[in-house]
């Protein structure tokens, strides 16, 4: 765990959601610490991406309180869309605007959001293109790119508002097995820079090399957590070991 | 055609009005459409609401029924405009109606992914709605409000039942004195190909322009 951080930077407490009848999150405690990089796995339908989204409030929760660096979520309004620029998100269906150029994809939150000069915001987007590989395609437009390439635009952007935490909804189940790797080694090297992170996916070789935490759902509730090794190695409850032997059978 | 070109100088100050009625319809449809629109997807319930009253009432009604009423009604209630600016706010809240649906059918084919991930680096509802919704639905709506627009040059002959004097007025003034129908609309109906035709080529041209590629 980091020590540099007295209180956790996501704090989730007694958090419950329900869509209609249906109860999606039940009692939900999570808490990350600065630095730390946390899978959340689990069936479809546990509720992990709920989870994630409910952090920048996509998602209104019914009960319990979560807290970001301190401070719980706003309700809808100016004070939200402040606390969504500061939480960095990351879709599984890229999301990026199809009107708009790689570039402007990137530097609209920075001139728009944090009012940083246009030139300023070009310049620093081309910058974190570079850093995901893509600086060749600043100028085209999203429907031009690959599915890996257009998940590791949607990253930069995501960097671009310098965010406390990056939340990862399933960042790579859109995606073709050979642009996988192409969008986990970014990630992977941005855990190892010391970014927060919230990652719900299905890649077990992820949450084995970059996770500090591996939490395992099931049904709306948090069934296990553990560090990856003996999560992977030795999983304590039933549900988690028959999850494993599923997903590890072949 | 001897009538009409023997009467070209009253022809041509009707076109002049028909422009400038066309014109400021399409820029008080384009305003009223575009805000409407906004209000049938805010979040705001009663701004929803009033969008969806706003659009039954003028949607359903014929133009020619809500120009009587407000030229009526304007002055009951002690309003005095022209003749001329109460039909084009008439023609800018009737059209209105029809940019704002089609607008909203536009802003419904933005995924709701895209408007997640403005709202997630922060844009507020309104920079979510400006930067990312309605450029793309303008895009895609093109061709159809293109219609809409047409269908509205068209609609200012309803002016001329007001007393407005465009080019349909013109022509049927004209047939009162010479009784000679068949020429003088002609004449009209020429007049509006030569504002409508362009403006098909136009939407056509600017459609294949901002098309995005998705």
């Amino acid at each position: 765990m980091s020590d540099s951080a007295a209180r956790p930077l996501v704090q989730m407490e007694s958090v419950n959601k329900s869509f209609g009848d249906l109860h999606v999150l039940h009692d939900i405690d999570l808490s990350v610490d600065r630095g730390e990089v946390v899978v959340v796995i689990g069936p479809s339908g546990s509720g992990k991406s709920t989870v994630c989204r409910c952090i920048n409030r996509l998602e209104p929760i019914d009960s319990g309180r979560i807290l970001v660096d301190g401070a719980p979520l706003p309700e809808e309004g100016k004070a939200l869309a402040r606390h969504r620029a500061d939480v960095g998100m990351v879709f599984q269906s890229f999301n990026l605007f199809a009107h708009k150029t790689i570039l402007q994809n990137v530097t609209l939150g920075p001139i728009k959001v944090r009012r940083v000069p246009r030139a300023e915001a070009e310049s620093r987007g081309r910058i974190l293109l570079d850093r995901v590989g893509i600086a060749d395609k600043a100028d085209r437009y999203p429907a031009e790119l690959s599915g890996g390439q257009q998940q590791r635009a949607a990253i930069a952007r995501a960097l671009a508002m310098d965010p406390k935490v990056m939340l990862f909804d399933e960042p790579t189940s859109a995606l073709d097995p050979e642009m996988i790797k192409e969008v986990l080694d970014v990630m992977v090297e941005l855990a190892s820079e010391g970014m927060t992170m919230v990652v719900v996916t299905h890649e077990m070789g992820f949450a084995r090399s970059a996770a500090q935490r591996v939490v395992f759902m099931d049904g709306g509730r948090i069934v296990e957590v553990a560090p990856p090794d003996r999560f992977f190695g030795q999983p304590e409850t039933e549900r988690a070991k028959d999850f494993l032997s599923k997903i590890l059978a072949h | 055609m001897g009538v009409v070109l023997d009467n070209l100088d009253r022809y041509a100050d009707a076109f002049w009005v028909t422009v400038q009625l066309t014109a400021l319809g399409f820029l008080g449809s384009l305003v009223l459409g575009t805000i409407v629109a906004t209000m049938r997807v805010s979040p705001v319930a009663p701004l929803r609401a009033a969008g969806l009253v706003y659009v039954e009432t003028f949607r359903n009604t014929p133009l020619l029924v809500l120009a009587v009423l407000f030229v009526f009604g304007l002055t009951k209630v002690g309003i005095r405009f022209s003749l001329f600016t109460t039909f084009v706010i008439v023609i800018s809240i009737y059209t209105g109606a029809f940019v704002a649906e089609t607008l909203r059918a536009g802003m419904n084919t933005v995924g709701r992914g895209q408007v997640e991930a403005a709202r997630s680096i922060g844009l507020t509802f309104g920079q979510s709605l400006r930067e990312v919704v309605l450029p793309q639905a303008f895009r895609t709506v093109v061709q159809p409000l293109g219609n809409v627009w047409i269908a509205m040059t068209k609609n200012t002959s309803i002016a001329a039942a007001v007393s407005v004097v465009d080019l349909t007025a013109v022509a049927g003034r004209l047939t009162t004195d010479l009784a000679r129908p068949l020429p003088l609309f002609a004449g009209a109906a020429i007049g509006y190909l030569i504002l409508t035709l362009p403006m098909g080529a136009l939407v056509g041209a600017l459609e294949r322009r901002v098309a995005i590629v998705r």
